[in-house]
C-alpha cells in the first residue's frame, strides 16, 4: 500500500495551493452588509460522466437566495456539489464572494473542508452516533472561536429547536431533523448556504413547517443562499433569483420575477404558468376585511392579512387566473383591475389558449385566453388592456 | 481442577497472550487495510481482497509451509529479521504472532471493510462540509460508525487465533511455555492417550467458543444494521 488509505477516501482531497490557502486563511470576517469589492459568485463548471454531462457559466448574486430549478437528471444537485467541492472531476472555476476556491487553470482546488460554506443534504444526515447538540457543535467547534458569527442559543432558536438538544437523532421527525440540520450547517458561520432540496423527504405538512422557518433565514441571512428544488412552489416563495437547468445546461438565469414571466421558457407552457409579485401591505380595510398590497404599477386587494403595514408579502398571479378587457368593466364582480400595455402573444400550452405577456407599470403580468377571445380583442404588443385579476396566490 | 497440569495452564496463558497480541497487530494492520479496501476504485481492489480472503480456503498446513520458507533463513522475512538483529522467527513467540496474524486476517479485514462500506460516502461528505479534515473524518465519523464492525472484527480475530492449530505446528512447533498452545497440547494429550486432561481442554474449547458466537450473534439480532446511516 503506496498510498495512504485516507487519501483514497477523503473525495477532495487533492492539495490546495499556496495561493488558495492565502485566499482562505486571510479573509476577515467580514462586516454584515458592507459590499466586498468582488460580490458574487462566479461559477463555471464541466463535469463529464457518462451518459450525463454539466456544463455551466453563471454569475450569480452575492446575497439572498437562488434557486437551482429543473427536473431530476437536469444536473441541479451536481452544480450545488461542484460549489461544495464534492464532486473532484469537476473542472472550471469558482469564486464566492471575492475568495477563488477552484481555478483549475491556476492549479486552485480548495478542499471541502477548507471552503466556508453550510451544506444542507436532502436528508438531514444527521450523525447518527451524536445527539442533536453533538451535532449542532460539529462544526462549531471546527471553526476558529474569532469567526463564530452565528452562536448556538442563536441557530437554536432561529430554527425552533430549543426542545431537541439532548436526543439522539433516530428520536426526531423528518421535519425536525432536517432543521437540526440546517442549524448544524449555519453553526459554521459560512459566507454560503448550499440547500439540496431540503424538503423533499418531507410530507406536505412537515414541509408546511419548516418553510416558515427557511423564510426566517432568508430574511436574517446576509449570506448568499443556493437552494436546489424541482418544486415551483418552494422556488416562487423563497428565490430571489432562478437558474433554471436542463440536461446539464443552464436554459435562463435571472431575478425571479423577471425569468417567472418569460414566455420562452417551459414554465410558461403549463397550467401553472403565472408571475410572482413582492407587494407591500398598504392598507387595511377592516369593514370589508381585505388587504391591499401595493407594488410598482398598481395594487391588489386581498382577503385580510393579519401583518403589519409596511411588510412585504409575495404573492403570485396565475396566467389563468387573468382575463382582459378593453376597457375599464364597471359593474363586474372582479375588482382587481390593472391597465397593463400587451408586450407579446405566444401560443401556450393547448391550441386553444394563447399566454399574453403584459407590462403593467413596470411589472410584468401574464394572462391566459383562448386563441378566439385573443382575436376578437386583436391583441398586439403595445396595445392597452385591462387586465382583470380573478384571485391572488399569497406566497407565505 | 487436578486433571489440569501445570504445562496445560501454561498453554491456556500462551494461547490467551498470543490471541490479544494478534488481535492487536491485526486491528493495527486491518483497519487501514479495510479502509483502503472499502474505499478504493483502484483495480489493485479485487487482487488486495483476494489475497486477504486466500486464508479462508487454504489449508493452514500451505500457510504454515510459506510462512515457514519466508522466515527461515534463506527467505526473505528472515533475512530482514536477521539484518535487524531479530534472529529468526520460526520456533518463537514472535513467529506465532507473524502467523497467526496471516492466518486471521481476513476474520478482522472483512468485517472492518463491510463496516466502513456500510457507511457510506455521505456522512464523511456531511462532515467535510461541517470543516472537518480527512483525519479527522476517519477518527471522528468513520470510526465511531463503524463500531459494530470493531466489535464483530475482534471477536472473530482473538476466536479465530484461539482455535488455531495446522499454522502453529508448521512454524512454531511444540515448545512447552514458548510456543505450545492450547490446540498443539490437546493434540499430544491424545497422543499420548490422555484422554481426561484432552476432555478438559477441549471441552474448555467448546465453551469458549460457542459463548463468543452467541456473543457475537445475540449482538447481531439486537443490532441490526448498526444503525448507520
Amino acid at each position: 500500500m503506496a498510498e495512504h488509505p485516507l487519501a483514497s477516501g477523503a473525495s477532495t482531497a487533492i492539495a490546495a495551493s499556496p495561493v488558495a490557502t492565502a485566499a482562505t486563511g486571510a479573509t476577515p470576517a467580514g462586516t454584515p452588509g458592507s459590499p466586498l469589492p468582488a460580490a458574487g459568485i462566479e461559477a463555471r463548471f464541466a463535469v463529464d460522466y457518462a451518459g450525463f454531462r454539466l456544463d455551466v457559466d453563471l454569475r450569480l448574486p452575492g446575497r439572498g437566495v437562488t434557486a437551482l430549478f429543473g427536473h431530476s437528471g437536469s444536473g441541479k444537485t451536481t452544480l450545488l456539489r461542484c460549489v461544495a467541492g464534492l464532486e473532484p472531476a469537476a473542472r472550471g472555476r469558482l469564486v464566492v464572494n471575492g475568495e477563488c476556491w477552484q481555478d483549475d487553470a491556476r492549479g486552485i482546488q480548495v478542499p471541502t473542508h477548507r471552503r466556508e460554506l453550510g451544506y444542507v443534504f436532502q436528508e438531514a444526515s444527521l450523525f447518527p452516533h451524536l445527539s442533536v447538540r453533538r451535532n449542532l457543535e460539529f462544526g462549531l467547534r471546527r471553526i476558529p472561536a474569532a469567526a463564530r458569527r452565528v452562536q448556538l442559543e442563536h441557530a437554536v432558536a432561529l430554527l425552533g429547536i430549543e426542545a431537541l438538544l439532548e436526543r439522539m437523532p433516530d428520536r426526531l421527525s423528518g421535519g425536525e431533523r432536517q432543521r437540526v440540520g440546517m442549524a448544524r450547517a449555519l453553526l459554521t458561520s459560512p459566507r454560503i448556504l448550499l440547500m439540496d432540496e431540503p424538503l423533499a423527504a418531507l410530507d406536505h405538512r412537515r414541509k408546511q413547517e419548516i418553510l416558515p422557518y427557511l423564510e426566517r433565514l432568508h430574511d436574517e441571512l446576509d449570506i448568499p443562499v443556493l437552494y436546489v428544488s424541482h418544486s415551483p412552489d418552494e422556488v416562487v416563495r423563497l428565490a430571489d433569483h432562478v437558474v433554471m437547468l436542463g440536461e446539464g445546461k443552464v436554459m435562463a438565469a435571472g431575478e425571479l420575477h423577471a425569468t417567472m414571466a418569460r414566455l420562452d421558457l417551459p414554465t410558461a407552457f403549463t397550467e401553472d404558468a403565472g408571475v410572482v409579485i413582492d407587494g407591500t401591505v398598504a392598507a387595511h380595510d377592516d369593514h370589508y376585511h381585505l388587504t391591499r398590497l401595493d407594488f410598482p404599477g398598481g395594487a391588489v386587494w386581498v382577503q385580510r392579512q393579519a401583518v403589519e403595514l409596511g411588510r412585504r408579502l409575495r404573492f403570485r398571479i396565475h396566467a389563468r387566473d387573468v382575463s382582459l378587457a378593453d376597457h375599464r368593466v364597471e359593474g363586474s364582480s372582479i375588482q382587481n383591475l390593472l391597465p397593463a400595455i400587451v408586450e407579446e402573444v405566444v401560443g401556450a400550452d393547448t391550441p386553444a389558449h394563447v399566454l399574453v405577456k403584459m407590462d403593467a407599470g413596470g411589472t410584468p403580468l401574464l394572462a391566459r385566453i383562448t386563441r378566439r377571445a385573443a382575436e376578437q380583442l386583436v391583441l398586439r404588443p403595445g396595445r392597452r388592456m385591462w387586465a382583470q385579476i380573478k384571485s391572488v396566490a399569497l406566497l407565505g | 481442577m487436578p486433571t489440569l497440569t501445570g504445562a496445560d495452564w501454561s498453554a491456556i496463558r500462551l494461547t490467551l497472550e498470543l490471541a490479544a497480541v494478534s488481535t492487536a497487530v491485526l486491528l493495527l494492520l486491518g483497519t487501514p487495510l479495510a479502509w483502503w479496501l472499502a474505499c478504493t476504485r483502484s483495480r489493485w481492489k479485487g487482487v488486495v481482497g483476494a489475497v486477504v480472503a486466500l486464508p479462508l480456503v487454504l489449508p493452514p498446513t500451505v500457510i504454515g509451509f510459506y510462512l515457514l520458507v519466508a522466515m527461515g533463513p534463506n527467505g526473505p522475512l528472515g533475512r530482514l529479521t536477521e539484518a535487524l538483529g531479530l534472529g529468526l522467527l520460526p520456533f518463537s513467540f514472535a513467529g506465532l504472532v507473524v502467523g497467526s496474524v496471516v492466518y486471521s486476517l481476513p476474520f478482522v479485514v472483512q468485517p472492518l471493510a463491510n463496516a466502513f462500506e456500510a457507511i457510506g460516502r455521505r456522512p464523511l461528505e456531511v462532515a467535510a462540509t461541517l470543516r472537518a479534515g480527512p483525519w479527522d473524518r476517519f477518527f471522528n465519523v468513520a470510526l465511531p460508525l463503524a463500531r459494530p464492525g470493531f466489535v464483530t472484527a475482534i471477536i472473530l480475530g482473538f476466536a479465530h487465533t484461539v482455535g488455531e492449530f495446522g499454522v502453529v505446528l508448521m512454524i512454531g512447533g511444540n515448545i512447552p511455555d514458548k510456543t505450545r498452545v492450547v490446540s498443539v497440547a490437546i493434540y499430544d494429550h491424545v497422543e499420548a492417550l490422555e484422554y481426561a486432561q484432552a476432555h478438559w481442554l477441549s471441552g474448555g474449547m467448546l465453551v469458549f467458543s460457542f459463548v463468543v458466537l452467541l456473543t457475537l450473534y445475540g449482538r447481531r439480532r439486537g443490532n441490526v444494521g448498526g444503525g448507520v446511516g
